[in-house]
């Protein structure tokens, strides 16, 4: 029987219904116009209110709304959509879960002026039901917003990763390596792997690991430049690290760091023209007068 | 003589080039073989080819520090080339860094170093 | 790890680290078992290698850089252990050393 009421006022009362639960949020301010126009949010709502109305339909021969059914497929997959449409336009996951919510109140109250006061329990159990089932799909829609959010973190990670550790070819056999920011343990093994792959790919004697950019170096940065110079140096090439600033030399010296065999130039400039003499390599730069 | 490696004298110059399925009594077997040649042969320079090798453990790492501690002994100065990126790495993060073995790019390379010293 | 499709580094790394700690078992451990289990959901390769030699004494020692009780360079134990993403070593003199160790693929 409730569920026979939820389905009679979802399908009896859709225009209105539609009206109430796209005016609770433009109430709440869940509406952003900001974000995207009231045709596609109205377009949005009618998709989700359908598959919703067709879940319930295929309830009501059980006469209960089970959250783990079947049924919902549609409204899973049209949530899906939804959800990674408003999260790619900056909606908040609380936004998000608040307009899924915002369909009770409207209901309640259409099932409460509809369904006879003398049948209390069939009311309170129909709310029940309907609440059940609306704050699963609230939750529903949180994770799919996190999972989204999840991905976009990682995709971002790896951007970021192979953003932070570019290989540059700065002449014949010499390759450049500028690192910014800060090196984790990851990002070093990221970084040994690109430069070691590069010296293989271009075919370079030199690679120049310039740290002008990089904020701090502790004991674990420093080892981390020498294992890749080491490694730089089995393969055959060797490894200049240019852009020690007075400070990290100093922090170098205190931590007892011992670059011991490793070539190490103030400036990315300084390291070039070393290079270029090791490599017996006259550049000549004419100026047209 | 299983022929896991394979020596060759070009221009007074031992090649060496290791197979990519070498075992354990093979490479111990190459230092015996090498130093012979080597000396049979007044070998000027050894250029180790590890461009096979997709493993190298410590066990294969001490032997090649061997094979060019062998090589300065009989006077002929030892260049380790081919080493694979992920090879470089993984013996790094053992600890063998090999600091008594020369290393060039490739054969070519070291050829050339070994000409040059001479 | 073909079959997850890993990099050339992972493999090397892991199979490094498995030969290293097969040479221990087969030198001081007089023959070793191993098992090779593959997690195709977390992407992770177990291996277990077991020899019932004579175990190891003092452990942290083994575990350090440059300790060799063989004649090798002592780096094999502790250098499998950074190689490997999981490590567990578990030996109990006289009965046997057991090694358990994954790799990421």
């Amino acid at each position: 029987m409730p569920v026979r009421h939820i389905h009679v006022i979802l399908d009896n009362e859709r225009a209105s219904l539609l009206r109430a639960w796209g005016s609770t949020q433009a109430e709440e301010g869940l509406i952003r116009k900001d974000l995207f126009s009231e045709r596609e949010a109205r377009s949005q709502i009618e998709m989700l209110y359908d598959a919703l109305t067709k879940g319930v339909s295929a309830s009501i021969e059980s006469d209960a709304l089970d959250p783990e059914a079947d049924c919902w497929d549609d409204l899973r997959a049209a949530l899906a959509e939804v959800t990674r449409e408003r999260t790619k336009r900056g909606v908040s996951t609380g936004e998000m879960a608040a307009f899924v919510l915002a369909l009770k109140y409207p209901l309640f109250e259409r099932l409460g002026a509809t369904v006879d006061d003398t049948n209390g329990g069939v009311l309170i159990e129909a709310i029940n039901q309907f609440t059940r089932l609306i704050d699963a799909v609230s939750l529903y829609t949180t994770e799919l917003c996190i999972s989204e959010r999840d991905k976009t973190i990682k995709r971002q990670q790896d951007e970021m990763m192979e953003l932070a550790s570019p290989v540059v070819e700065l002449w014949d056999r010499i390759i450049a390596v500028p690192l910014v920011g800060t090196l984790d343990s990851m990002r070093a093994q990221e970084v040994m792997e690109n430069t070691l792959s590069a010296i293989v790919d271009k075919k370079a004697d030199i690679v120049i690991i310039d740290i002008t950019g990089v904020v701090t170096v502790d004991t674990q940065v420093a080892q981390h430049l020498i294992r890749t110079a080491a490694a730089v140096r089995l393969m055959g090439g060797e490894a200049i690290i240019s852009g020690i600033s007075p400070r990290i030399a100093q922090t170098m010296v205190q931590l007892g760091v011992d670059t011991g065999e490793i070539r190490t130039r103030s400036s990315l400039r300084m390291a070039l023209a070393d290079a270029f003499r090791t490599l017996e390599t006259d550049v000549v730069i004419r100026t047209a007068k | 003589m299983a022929q896991a490696a394979g020596l060759f004298m070009v221009d007074e110059i031992m090649l060496v080039a290791i197979d990519e399925d070498i075992n354990d009594s093979d490479i111990v077997a190459l230092q015996d073989r090498l130093s012979e040649e080597v000396y049979a042969n007044d070998a000027q320079g050894i250029v180790i080819d590890i461009s096979a090798l997709e493993i190298v453990d410590t066990f294969v790492g001490r032997i090649i520090a061997q094979l060019a501690g062998i090589g300065i002994l009989l006077d002929a100065p030892t260049y380790l080339v081919g080493m694979r990126p992920a090879v470089a790495m993984t013996l790094v993060e053992l600890g063998m860094t090999l600091p008594s073995v020369k290393t060039a790019r490739n054969l070519q390379h070291a050829v050339t170093r070994l000409r040059a010293a001479r | 790890m073909d079959a997850l499709e890993a990099k050339v580094i992972r493999k090397t790394r892991l199979v490094t680290a498995v030969s290293e700690i097969f040479r221990n078992g087969l030198i001081y451990g007089g023959g070793a078992v191993v098992i090779i289990h593959c997690d195709e959901d977390d992407r992770m390769v177990w291996i277990d290698c077991r020899d019932t030699g004579p175990g190891i004494v003092d452990m942290e020692l083994a575990l350090s850089d440059g300790y060799t009780s063989g004649g090798g360079l002592g780096r094999g134990l502790g250098g499998a252990k950074r190689l490997s993403d999981e490590f567990e070593i578990v030996s109990e003199p006289g009965v046997g050393t057991q090694v358990r160790l994954a790799g990421r693929a």
